[in-house]
């Protein structure tokens, strides 16, 4: 089946990777951050200065302890950094290179019961991969979904090739589907590009059911995929993971050990060779942008440039995230500028002069471009939103706490990244990713 | 450059919070952001780059949109002064006589209207919203050449805080503050608005007496009196040479305008093209009936009276007063052309539609999108339905 995408936007931006991939010197220093897991109360499991091997647990869902988050290297705890009231950000590893390793059941999961693959997914900290829809958090290892979907190919922008990314794991790609197989009542379904599927990474596995997306980013967004192809009724739970975190999955089962190794894309305008790293989950993007980038006040993104999360020059990439990205700050004022043509910067508006320019590649800094204003345009979201949502009344449901509106309206079908376009064209420059996000806080404290 | 934005970074703090001109704070930001776009930066999480469209850009897009029916209209005027007044004059004294007509219009719908949002952004803490920089720029456009300034100013004080601040400013308001304005006018003042006197610049003022036989009727008041003999060509309608409002004689300088919004896509052509249908559509209905001369006149010419072009790209366009739903923007565009004409032609009392069928579709514009909606959450319910 191929589903056509019409709605969307593909920002061309420069600093597209190129497909060569470098293994660089992993001797930086590792962190989990708790705040990329939206609505967890992390417990922290261990102190500074605690010895770990690569699956111990680091900390811990205050509310659901069997939800494990687990450290992807051997070492010693040197640090837990904290914010405002306490709320604990980051906890740092420091890894002695022994590389030494819990070692977990392993074998085929054919042969396993669900129970055991829950269990062995969440004592080894891999369970954190399996997302849920609706609201987009961690799954819960209680529900029996419907259907598990992984998006085979990301369309926003500077985005990894995963064909590229997982051609040498394709065994171990499998094994994890396999596992994922017995997690649901329903299938595992894969969303890749139209036309790309018999060369693709996923031509060879078993047991998938495949859809083909033709069209602009956001189709290869998972939450757009589940919307064509079998939307969420209240009630309904569909789980999603990333192909690189089934790879990881697929490795365990394989190994009996947890393998953290990841590849990740460093792109944008300031990097000097972007391409493609081999690191591991958790590590500092230090080891890849030493040397690597321009000068200037710039800003490191863990992530894409619509979705991402900032993070320090010696930061740590997201656990979810298989990007980083490095854009200039734009912090500065410009003069007349909403008057002027601004010919090197990208617009989807007629009124400057990107349209004119269908191949170039623009660089665009973290400026908002202008000020917050109440909602005044209208029909601009929905341009940019391939889905039967109305956006803009979702959002004002969310500001007035109306439940049941926020239900009626759509929103167990739709995830941050969805709505992450919409963002970014707004002119009001309104801030609706952050307001999604209280949508689903304000329903998860409604439905427990 | 650097000079004025070092000036401007040593004289910040005086507005912020605590300064000596903190009550000024709204006004100062106000003029900063118009010369600088200011240097926020986006939050650390969601979508760190943004489009470079902002809501000063829109609104000078529609600005630029409407410049050619003001300059238009600033020769109509002084065009139609000249010759009711039976004097000859060159092309620029009746533009300059024009010129000097509207501008004080625009002045005092700028200042009265400005300054009630100022005061209101800095009440409430709020930046100063651009919307009014368009509202105010109709105002004059919209308006008989003849009325007087204290007039106007009520007008727009009540349009403004009536219309717009008690419902929470720029975007929430129901009403589109121009044509309020120009509501407010034609039912406070009835008096002075009605009869044809007021179209044109100085017939208005005692002791002028104009030349012999010139009436300084408007074409649509000519068509409502069922003189469709008296209407002047159709070129010099589509053209604007007749009289009006300042800026809704010529349909040619709106439909530059039209073609500036389409493209730009600042303006819903759904709006404006559903709209014309409707008005269309109900032309030709009454020409099915044609009781009377004013039913008979071909639909199209419906086109080229009055506000009907200006009110369809500029008026019923607002996008805080139409629907927000795009099947809705098709409902509400049909509707407000379909009560235009009907108003027009059988109220007797009135000769203008236009304004009175875009009010009233403001209002109802909520309600549309209510239904539109309210068939999205009937689908989403029903795929529930059929599944279990």
């Amino acid at each position: 089946m191929v589903v056509k995408i019409k709605k969307g936007l593909d920002i061309r931006l420069k600093g597209q990777p190129a497909l060569t991939l470098v293994t660089p010197q992993l001797t930086d220093l590792y962190a989990l951050k708790p705040t990329d897991f939206p609505g967890l109360t992390p417990k922290l499991a261990v102190k500074v200065d605690h010895e770990v091997k690569a699956g111990s647990p680091l900390f811990f869902d205050k509310y659901r302890p069997e939800v494990k988050f687990t450290s992807p290297v051997s070492g010693k705890v040197v640090a837990v950094n904290r914010g405002e009231r306490r709320k604990i950000l980051e906890v740092v590893i420091q890894p002695d290179g022994k590389n030494s390793a819990i070692v977990f059941k392993k074998g085929d999961p054919k042969n396993l019961s669900r129970e055991e693959i829950i269990e062995l997914l969440l004592e080894s900290g891999l369970w954190p991969f399996i997302r849920q829809r609706p609201f987009n958090v961690i799954a819960n290892p209680e529900d029996k979904p419907k259907a598990i979907f992984i998006s085979g190919f990301d369309s926003s922008p500077l985005a990894p090739d995963y064909n590229f990314i997982l051609k040498e794991y394709v065994d171990s790609l499998q094994v994890g589907v396999d596992v994922l197989s017995e997690l649901t009542i329903g299938k595992i379904h894969i969303g890749v590009k139209a036309g790309t599927f018999n060369e693709s990474v996923f031509s060879s596995l078993m047991n998938i059911e495949v859809t083909e997306f033709s069209g602009p980013h956001p189709a290869g967004n998972v939450g757009v995929q589940i919307h064509h192809v079998d939307p969420i009724n209240k009630g309904e739970v569909v789980w999603v993971v990333n192909p690189q975190d089934v790879v990881t999955i697929g490795k365990l089962f394989e190994k009996g050990v947890l393998d953290p190794e990841r590849v990740v894309t460093l792109a944008g305008s300031e990097i000097k060779n972007p391409q493609y790293y081999k690191i591991a989950i958790g590590a500092s993007v230090k080891c890849m942008i030493e040397g690597n980038i321009k000068r200037g006040n710039l800003r490191f993104i863990s992530g894409n440039v619509l979705t991402g999360t900032a993070i320090s020059r010696e930061g740590y990439v997201g656990f979810y995230d298989s990007q980083v990205t490095v854009i200039p700050e734009g912090n500065s004022h410009e003069f007349f500028g909403w008057a002027m043509p601004r010919l090197k910067k990208f617009s989807t508006s007629r009124s400057y002069f990107s349209w004119l320019m269908p191949n170039r590649e623009f660089v665009a800094d973290t400026n908002l471009n202008g000020g917050q204003r109440a909602f005044v345009i209208t029909g601009e979201y929905e341009k940019v939103l391939p889905m039967d949502i109305y956006p803009v009344h979702l959002l004002k449901a969310i500001f007035i706490e109306d439940i049941d509106l926020m239900e009626n309206l759509g929103i167990y079908e739709i995830a941050e990244e969805d709505m992450a376009l919409c963002e970014f064209v707004c002119t009001s420059k309104t801030e609706v990713q952050s307001i999604l996000r209280q949508g689903f806080d304000l329903m998860i404290k409604e439905f427990g | 450059m650097k000079l004025l934005r070092n000036y401007i970074n040593k004289i910040k703090p005086n507005f912020e919070k605590g300064g000596k001109f903190e009550m000024f704070h709204s006004t100062f930001d106000a003029i900063e952001t118009f010369l600088y776009v200011p240097n926020t930066v986006t939050i650390s999480k969601g979508a760190h780059i943004r489009d470079t469209m902002d809501m000063k850009r829109s609104m000078i897009v529609v600005f630029i949109a409407l410049i050619p029916s003001l300059l238009f209209g600033m020769w109509n005027i002084g065009h139609w002064h000249f010759l009711a007044f039976g004097e000859d004059a060159s092309f620029w004294m009746k533009f300059g006589f024009g010129f000097l007509k509207v501008l004080p219009l625009l002045v005092v719908s700028y200042v009265v209207g400005l300054g009630i949002e100022i005061f209101f952004a800095q009440k409430r803490r709020h930046e100063v919203n651009e919307g009014y920089f368009v509202s105010g720029f109709l105002i004059p456009l919209i308006v008989p050449v003849d009325t007087p300034l204290w007039m106007l100013a009520i007008a727009v004080v009540f349009a403004v805080i009536l219309g717009k601040e008690v419902f929470g400013g720029t975007g929430m308001n129901i009403l589109n503050p121009a044509l309020t304005v120009r509501a407010f006018l034609f039912f406070a003042y009835p008096g002075w608005m009605s009869g044809d006197s007021v179209w044109i610049a100085g017939m208005m003022k005692k002791g002028n007496e104009v030349i012999d036989g010139f009436s300084g009727a408007t074409p649509l008041a000519e068509a409502a009196a069922g003189n469709i003999g008296n209407m002047p060509s159709k070129l010099d309608m589509f053209l604007g040479v007749i009289p009006g409002s300042v800026g809704e004689t010529s349909v040619l300088a709106i439909l530059i305008g039209a073609v500036i919004l389409i493209w730009t896509g600042i303006g819903s052509w759904k709006i404006i093209v559903s709209m014309i249908g409707g008005g269309l559509i109900m032309g030709l209905v009454l020409n099915l009936f044609a009781a009377n001369p004013y039913m008979e006149l071909p639909a199209w010419e419906h086109m080229l009276l009055g506000g009907f072009a200006f009110g369809a790209v500029f008026m019923a366009t607002d996008p805080v007063t139409a629907t927000q739903t795009e099947k809705g923007k098709w409902i509400y565009g049909f509707l407000t052309g379909v009560l235009a004409i009907l108003i027009r032609v059988l109220n007797p009392a009135y000769p203008e539609g236009v304004m009175l069928a875009i009010l009233l579709m403001n209002v109802f514009a909520p309600l549309i999108d209510h239904y539109v909606v309210g068939a999205n959450i009937k689908r989403r319910l029903k795929r529930v339905k059929v599944k279990s």
